[in-house]
């Protein structure tokens, strides 16, 4: 029967984060601040790493370091050659002869790989000490160059007689014929250049071990239970045998999915010494160690007709792998998945190779894969729009899919949920005011103004919530207290992303029990054995799915109870939510509180949700930049933007989610590159090198709202957490080449920083003095 | 050496190692964990405290500086169970995420509005250039600043 719901829902609504108070007064508790028993008397780990890219390892003397005041134990890679070799990730699919060890023997690989530790009673004896640990490096030729891994002269791992990680299709199946028949063909090589994660905090370990020989590791991930699973891997040791507890977590954009070979050493570690043992690296270690994302070169090549129809397109991708393969070397397949964006283009072709180089492993970054996608499709409608003289704009409406809401099957066996791309194209444009915009442009032009205007426009669809293979799912419990109080187990695991707001919002509504009083928890193994983690903007559209479905859950089973205990038909009760009890129709009097029913018998439901596939969230991004003329330099003066991720569960946290991402998005345009001399030196290994967006360098961001629902589940959400980073890196790119298009420039790789576009307009100065 | 200053509004006397930080004296020695440590270059600003009222990165500031003076973190803005109007106001715009620059966020931005009181859009960027967040891209913080500025102006310096 019909149940008493809220008068209003709250559900839609800016709730403000429950998880608050207690980041702005006595901060989170992240795991270098964690304090636990099993801590106490913790020694402390550093570790050795390589200066050098590409080297042989000869004798390594510890007797410096080990007599130096406060140092335990010094451990090489010998020391722990017991422990299993690192299998790559997707074996099959990555070449499986790419291993690696905890700690690097026989060869170091990149400029950071780790080839000892220190570990000292103290935390301020270790720096001191590291530096006394005398290695002998015999350096080999360093591979930074792209090419240079392909044509393979000199080859990281000997064992595999090669640095391709990697191929997805090959050259030999990409068609001559596919630009045949149209009458405008652009190609061009660009770069979608690496950069680093950079979360706030780094990461860090802390480990111990009971004496019932079970490991328990705190340690900033994206999902305890992976993260679990990769340790024990690591570690040589049954899953069983560790506890993973996740503190609060200091950002991670896709760099802190599982466990590193630095946290499983520092286990390695507390077990050897008998004695806890903990770990936070410092900004230079996390610049150079932590694994970096993007890192591709793209070949595009677009071809259609004059007036504006695309009818083929390719894209050929290598990808940077980084020393050794991790997701990085993946990365094309999302990136070819999404290859064709929200278009109809009849004919497509997209390869891929992932070589590794002797640079930092490449692994995820907000986006992984499909801001790659996006970047490469839109430079290419950029480039073909220059060519036959059409605005950028237009030549994308002409070629958006319909709009649909059965599913739509892409070449690339990509299956779009729904979608109204053109939609959302025009929402954005009029929200920026594109004809002022391009009409005030064309003054600047016409008067010679040094700074000059560029517009940018971005259409994309993403893929949020793919899983691994097979249905995605989620769990989640929760559970009714007698006091009146609720508790929600999770399978996902925030880091910034408020689920501890938007899951209790959620159950709220089925309970009718405020959100203030909602416990929830995730990121400790004994207590949520299973789950997803959150990434690839999966949480909410698996894990908040599965706290609703779990609270209906909850209500029919407490249903039951109440039916008995007011004996009554279960049929003739009613939930209101306004008191979280059931009443008797027809007889207010009669009724049970769901806290009541839990004084009985401990009230929860487990549950878990699964999803008939992933959803493809699209929208538009335009950007307005600025192009001092005299130097160079680019300014970002506005971005619009139109993110269409379903119906929208609490503005206030999607809209953070969009912040976030396109400021992430126009840093790779304009600002961040991680950078390597020849010789595989990293030149950005600090912050003050690392030129990672500040507040002076971004305007505030307009954001367009539109809400199409998805049917993949009962809210109809898709995923919101990687939609900046895909959006906008291609709209601001695109609008600082257009500020200086009437120049003659029709592309300036990123980041597109002063000399980059400085050089654009000299280049195109001398191409157009030497017509 | 020997050091007395006051932290939170409590006099401290401590016996320190010259070389030691404030940022680690007031995480290891008075637990007060909501400054953290986000980079070694005294570029992030997740350390910002209070020293006599202005902003300072602790991790490049030695204890004995602080000698004689009054240091103010986070922890101490309002009374326990309170937000000082700052604090409120991030969170009624949600200017933060994962937490971890946020103090160091919030005193610079007391600090900033201590110094204008009404400041533009413009100067609120300028005036958090040295402080990092990778979360929000700066917009809600922004905003936070703004709308703390709007408050009771009394308030918001006390």
């Amino acid at each position: 029967m019909e149940e008493a719901r809220h008068l209003m829902s709250i559900l839609g609504t800016r709730v403000l984060r429950t998880e608050d108070p207690r980041f702005l007064t006595t901060g989170g508790v992240y795991t270098e601040d964690v304090t636990d028993e099993l801590l106490t008397g913790a020694c402390h780990v550093f570790f050795v790493r390589s200066p050098v890219a590409h080297a042989q390892i000869g004798r390594i003397d510890t007797s410096a370091a080990l007599g130096a005041p406060g140092v335990l134990a010094v451990y090489t890679g010998a020391d722990l050659a017991g422990l299993p070799a690192i299998d790559v990730m997707m074996p099959g699919l990555l070449n499986e002869r790419m291993r690696r060890r905890l700690l690097a023997t026989g060869k170091v690989r990149f400029v950071g790989d780790p080839v000892a530790v220190v570990v000292t009673e103290h935390l301020y004896q270790g720096e001191d000490a590291v530096e006394l640990v005398d290695v002998d490096y015999d350096p080999l030729p360093a591979v930074v160059d792209l090419d240079d891994a392909l044509h393979g002269e000199v080859i990281l791992f000997d064992e595999a007689g090669t640095n391709v990680v990697a191929e997805f299709g090959n050259e030999a199946s990409l068609k001559p014929d596919l630009f045949d028949g149209c009458e405008a063909v652009v190609t061009a090589t660009i770069i979608n250049q690496r950069v680093a994660p950079a979360p706030m905090e780094a990461r860090a370990a802390a480990a111990a071990w009971g004496e019932d020989g079970r490991l328990t590791a705190w340690i900033p991930n994206q999902g305890a239970q992976g993260t679990r699973e990769d340790l024990a891997k690591l570690l040589g040791v049954e899953e069983a045998q560790v506890r993973v507890i996740t503190p609060d977590v200091g950002g991670a954009f896709g760099a802190k999915f599982g466990a590193d070979p630095e946290h499983a050493v520092v286990a390695w570690v507390a077990r050897q010494l008998g004695r806890p043992a903990r770990w936070t690296e410092s900004r230079f270690e996390n610049l150079i160690a932590m694994t970096h994302g993007r890192g591709q070169r793209h070949t595009i090549t677009i071809g259609g007709s004059r007036d504006g129809d695309v009818q083929a397109y390719r894209l050929q991708i290598v990808q940077d792998g980084g020393a050794y393969p991790k997701i990085g070397a993946v990365l094309p397949f999302l990136t070819i998945l999404m290859a064709v964006g929200p278009y109809q283009i009849p004919k497509a072709e997209a390869i891929g190779v992932s070589v590794v180089t002797n640079t930092t492993p490449v692994g995820a970054y907000r986006g992984a894969g499909r801001p790659e996608a996006t970047a490469a499709l839109e430079r290419a409608f950029d480039l073909f729009a220059a060519e036959i003289g059409m605005d950028p704009a237009e030549v994308r409406r002409r070629n958006l899919l319909p709009p649909f809401t059965e599913p739509h099957q892409t070449a690339f066996g990509a299956l779009y949920d729904s979608g109204d791309y053109a939609a959302a194209l025009d929402k954005a444009l009029d929200s920026a005011g594109y004809a002022e915009l391009r009409a005030e442009q064309a003054r600047r032009r016409a008067s010679g103004d040094p700074h000059q205007l560029g517009i940018g426009v971005s259409c994309y669809v993403e893929i949020t919530g793919g899983g691994d293979g097979g249905p995605p799912k989620e769990n989640a419990t929760v559970e009714v207290h007698p006091d009146g109080t609720a508790t929600i187990l999770t399978g996902t695991s925030p880091h910034g992303q408020g689920h501890s707001t938007a899951w209790a919002m959620i159950a709220s509504e089925e309970l009718g029990i405020p959100v203030e009083n909602f416990t929830v928890r995730w990121g400790d193994t004994d207590l949520i054995p299973e789950g997803g983690g959150t990434g690839g903007s999966r949480s909410l559209q698996q894990g908040g799915a599965a706290v609703q479905q779990a609270s209906r859950e909850l209500i029919d089973v407490a249903r039951e109870r109440a039916a008995a205990a007011l004996e009554a038909s279960a049929d003739d009760l009613r939930f209101n939510t306004d008191r979280a009890a059931f009443e008797v129709a027809g007889d207010p009097e009669a009724s049970v509180r769901l806290a009541d029913l839990a004084k009985e018998e401990r009230l929860f439901v487990h549950t878990i949700f699964t999803a008939p596939g992933a959803t493809f969230p699209f929208g538009t991004h335009v950007a307005v930049a600025e192009v001092d003329t005299q130097t160079g330099k680019a300014t970002l003066r506005r971005v619009i933007t139109v993110d269409d991720a379903g119906i929208v569960l609490n503005p206030l946290l999607a809209e953070g989610q969009r912040h976030g991402g396109i400021a992430q998005g126009a840093a790779q345009a304009f600002l961040e590159e991680v950078v390597y001399d020849a010789d595989g030196n990293p030149l950005t290994a600090s912050f003050a090198d690392y030129p990672i967006v500040s507040a002076t360098e971004l305007p505030s961001f307009e954001l367009a709202s539109m809400e199409t629902p998805t049917s993949y589940n009962p809210l109809g959400v898709k995923g919101i957490g990687e939609a900046g980073t895909i959006g906008a890196t291609p709209a601001v790119q695109s609008a600082i080449v257009d500020a200086v298009g009437h120049l003659g420039v029709r592309h300036i790789d990123m980041p597109a920083t002063p000399m980059r576009i400085w050089r654009a307009m000299q280049a195109a100065n001398d191409g157009l003095e030497g017509a | 050496m020997r050091v007395e200053f006051t932290v939170n509004g409590e006099p401290r006397s401590a016996d320190v190692e010259p070389r030691t930080l404030l940022v680690h004296f007031l995480r290891e020695q008075c637990g007060l964990r909501a400054a953290n440590i986000g980079c070694d270059t005294t570029s992030c600003g997740a350390c910002t405290v209070l020293l006599d009222g202005e902003s300072v990165k602790s991790c490049t500031v030695l204890v004995a500086q602080a000698a004689g003076q009054e240091v103010t973190t986070a922890e101490g803005l309002a009374p326990p169970g309170e937000l000082h109007p700052v604090q409120r106001a991030f969170r009624a715009e949600h200017g933060l995420q994962c937490g971890f620059c946020t103090p160091g966020m919030v005193m610079a931005s007391v600090s900033l509005l201590a110094e204008n009181p009404h400041p533009t859009e413009q100067q609120v960027r300028e005036g958090l250039e040295g402080n990092l967040c990778r979360c929000t891209g700066y917009h809600n913080i922004v905003r936070a600043v703004l709308t703390a500025a709007a408050s009771d102006p009394a308030e918001v310096t006390a």
